[in-house]
């Protein structure tokens, strides 16, 4: 590890580099930078099965790839399954040495393709299910998907109705299917991170892995600001960083500071029709979540 | 070793045999017996595979793409709804050049609900890029699971081996079940070129620009074209080792025929014995049997009709807007003949939703067929109640 210096992160990866540069992610995307992390932890013997998302166009074109593991892109809805069909088919040939991952966007993990993650879960099927959630569909222009927050415009959310839900909450759900691991991760915490990636590669059956992804052209952020963002999602506790073991053992792995859910919001333009009546009751949403969580994890830890 | 056997069990011994490695399957009436089967002969160890218990057929025939993309060989089985639901995966199979055999037990599409057989949810599936092979009996049900491993493992093209409803998947028959060495020396196990593999990291499936598109496209319809030879071949090698054949058609009796009826599925073995009393009778009539609709045998068509005044074609289907399926194609391939040897060619719709196609039904459209004078030259509905 380096030596810390004041103000800056400081942080733990491996060294193997798998993913390559000439790939097609806009600048500042939560979903790259995540991907890079993940294939430092996971290492050469992974096989990735991406359904439609943004990753299945970052991947590169036929017949380049960023990835530098075997990448199955698969139907929208199909990222779950098409990794049990891959598990299963390494499995009879005798091959159980490789990390089958799927890698999936929030509209293919909580919408199109809920279903079979759902199924998957519930048969405990030996994958490692990765959701880079940046809250909507961003690979056909921002459209809300059931993890789209509420009060965010999307472009079928538009700003006089902008999403009058709240987001569906996938730890939780998978959690109630008792995997055997389930966890909340961002690229702007690369140790708890990493920790979990490490800790999914080596549990046996179903494992979920839920990292907050910011996307500039969705949110209307910044790009030097995702690192930013994701670390405030955090630290406001919209994003809390927990994970729960067998659906039952809660752990929370970062004390959120509580700093005002304004401070998130106002880096984001997909926010900035909200009055200030709005962000009272967006922080009481919070608050309550974030009760909910800690008395989940006093119960159950 | 001979075995009495419904032909949803005929499906489930050929897949043994076949030694299928994955399976992933969802039940649907009339396929259920099939997956009921092999969840048997897994669990009692006498198929050595993967049997993915799917919350859905989408699911069972992407489990399956996953599994045949590591080069397992994969088996899936579905009717109606269930075909229908799979409809993105099943051009997704094709479109990725991958092996996997279904089974289909032909079923009427909803609604009114319906468990009963008909053929449009197999044809619906036609512009997909699988091979069909419709089956007559149970023991071409089984010999037709075998030959379609060996084909679509050759051409790398998905194969549907097709069965009716309730005349096939639950009647039962016996068999002659060919002996697991006998098997094994005729479909060999699979061997993927190319294949999901962490030594050779490759994408499958990515985004495809226009430049390069069309031509995947051209080298399916390559290996379409050539399916016909190897679907030929594989039959002729499975008469070597088995000594039974069933040919991509059948012509039946048609020597100087002056009529022809065409059929396929189920009704074929009832219009053998209608064609049978009516050339006994001294009648010039005979039969075509269709066992491989896609790819479509053209020339063999072509061939067997050629010549033959008048021509019936039953179709147990509805191509609504147009109509008999199977006589859309016939025609489509005669189009171009010769006048004088090009047959009148009359379309017959009959038994859908599982209504029974009688000697009396195919005894209407022979004699349809060969006095045509009050018969609708496209579309004649048979035993329509008024």
């Amino acid at each position: 590890m380096s030596p810390h210096v004041p103000g800056q992160i400081t942080y733990d990866l491996p060294e193997c580099e798998l993913m390559s540069s000439g790939h097609l992610a806009c600048p500042g995307c939560g979903a790259s930078l995540a991907m890079r992390i993940a294939l430092k932890v996971f290492g050469p013997r992974t096989v990735l099965c991406i359904p439609a998302c943004c990753w299945a166009v970052i991947d590169g074109p036929f017949p380049y790839s960023a990835a530098g593991v075997p990448v199955v892109h698969c139907a929208f809805e199909t990222a779950a399954i098409t990794a049990t069909g891959v598990r299963h088919g390494l499995d009879v040939q005798g091959v159980q040495d490789v990390n089958v991952v799927a890698w999936a966007g929030d509209g293919g993990t909580m919408d199109i393709g809920f279903g079979a993650l759902s199924a998957a879960a519930e048969r405990n099927e030996n994958i490692l299910y990765v959701c880079y959630d940046n809250e909507a569909y961003m690979n056909t222009g921002v459209q809300r998907s059931s993890s789209t927050p509420i009060g965010a415009w999307t472009t079928t959310t538009p700003r006089e109705h902008p999403k009058e839900e709240p987001k569906k909450n996938l730890v939780e759900i998978l959690a109630a299917h008792r995997i055997p691991y389930a966890a909340t991760a961002t690229v702007a915490f690369p140790d708890d991170l990493r920790r979990k990636l490490e800790k999914a590669k080596a549990t046996k059956g179903m494992r979920l892995i839920h990292i907050f992804s910011p996307c500039p052209p969705g949110h209307k952020s910044l790009e030097s600001d995702s690192i930013k963002i994701s670390r405030l999602a955090v630290e406001t506790k919209v994003f809390p960083l927990y994970e729960v073991e067998n659906g039952t053992r809660y752990t929370i792995n970062h004390a959120s500071k509580g700093v005002p859910v304004q401070e998130y919001v106002r880096l984001q333009g997909r926010f900035k029709h909200l009055k200030e009546q709005d962000l009272q009751l967006m922080q009481q949403r919070v608050d309550r979540e974030w009760t909910f969580l800690m008395r989940k994890i006093e119960l159950f830890s | 070793m001979q075995k009495v056997l419904t032909g949803n069990q005929a499906v489930a011994w050929g897949v043994m045999r076949a030694r299928a490695q994955v399976v992933s399957a969802y039940p649907i009436t009339p396929q259920t017996s099939i997956i009921e089967e092999l969840a048997d002969l897994v669990s009692e160890g006498k198929l050595d595979a993967s049997f993915i218990k799917v919350e859905s057929e989408h699911s069972a025939l992407a489990g399956c793409i996953g599994a045949s993309l590591t080069g397992a060989r994969s088996f899936t089985a579905t009717s109606a709804q269930g075909l229908a639901l799979m409809h993105e995966l099943i051009h997704w199979a094709a479109g990725a050049r991958l092996p996997i055999v279904l089974a289909d037990v032909n079923r009427a599409m909803a609604p009114g609900w319906t468990i009963w057989t008909d053929q449009n949810d197999t044809l619906s599936q036609r512009d997909t890029g699988w091979l069909q092979f419709y089956c007559e009996s149970n023991q071409e049900v089984l010999d037709t699971a075998l030959q379609a491993f060996k084909i679509a493992e050759t051409i790398k093209l998905p194969v549907m081996l097709v069965l009716d409803a309730f005349y096939l998947s639950h009647t039962a028959e016996a068999i002659d079940i060919p002996e697991a060495p006998e098997v094994d020396a005729f479909l060999p196990p699979y061997r993927a070129d190319i294949k999901v593999d962490v030594d050779n990291p490759r994408a499958f499936g990515g985004m495809t620009g226009v430049d390069v598109y069309m031509e995947f496209r051209y080298m399916q319809q390559e290996a379409m074209n050539d399916a016909l030879r190897v679907s030929a071949e594989v039959d002729r090698e499975f008469a070597q080792h088995f000594g039974r054949s069933y040919g991509l058609i059948e012509p039946y009796r048609c020597e100087d025929a002056e009529a022809v009826i065409v059929t396929s599925g189920t009704v074929t073995s009832t219009a053998r014995d209608v064609i049978d009393e009516w050339r006994d009778r001294g009648e010039a009539v005979g039969l075509l049997k269709i066992r491989t609709f896609r790819p479509f045998p053209i020339a063999l068509v072509r061939d067997a009709l050629r010549g033959i005044p008048k021509v019936g074609v039953i179709d147990r289907n509805i191509c609504p807007g147009f109509g008999g399926i199977f006589a859309q194609e016939i025609k489509a391939s005669m189009y171009d003949m010769e006048e004088r040897f090009r047959p009148a060619i009359y379309g017959f719709i009959a038994g859908l939703g599982g209504r029974d196609i009688t000697p009396k039904t195919i005894t209407e459209i022979l004699e349809k067929t060969l006095h045509p004078e009050k018969t609708e030259r496209h579309l004649n509905w048979i035993e329509l109640k008024a």
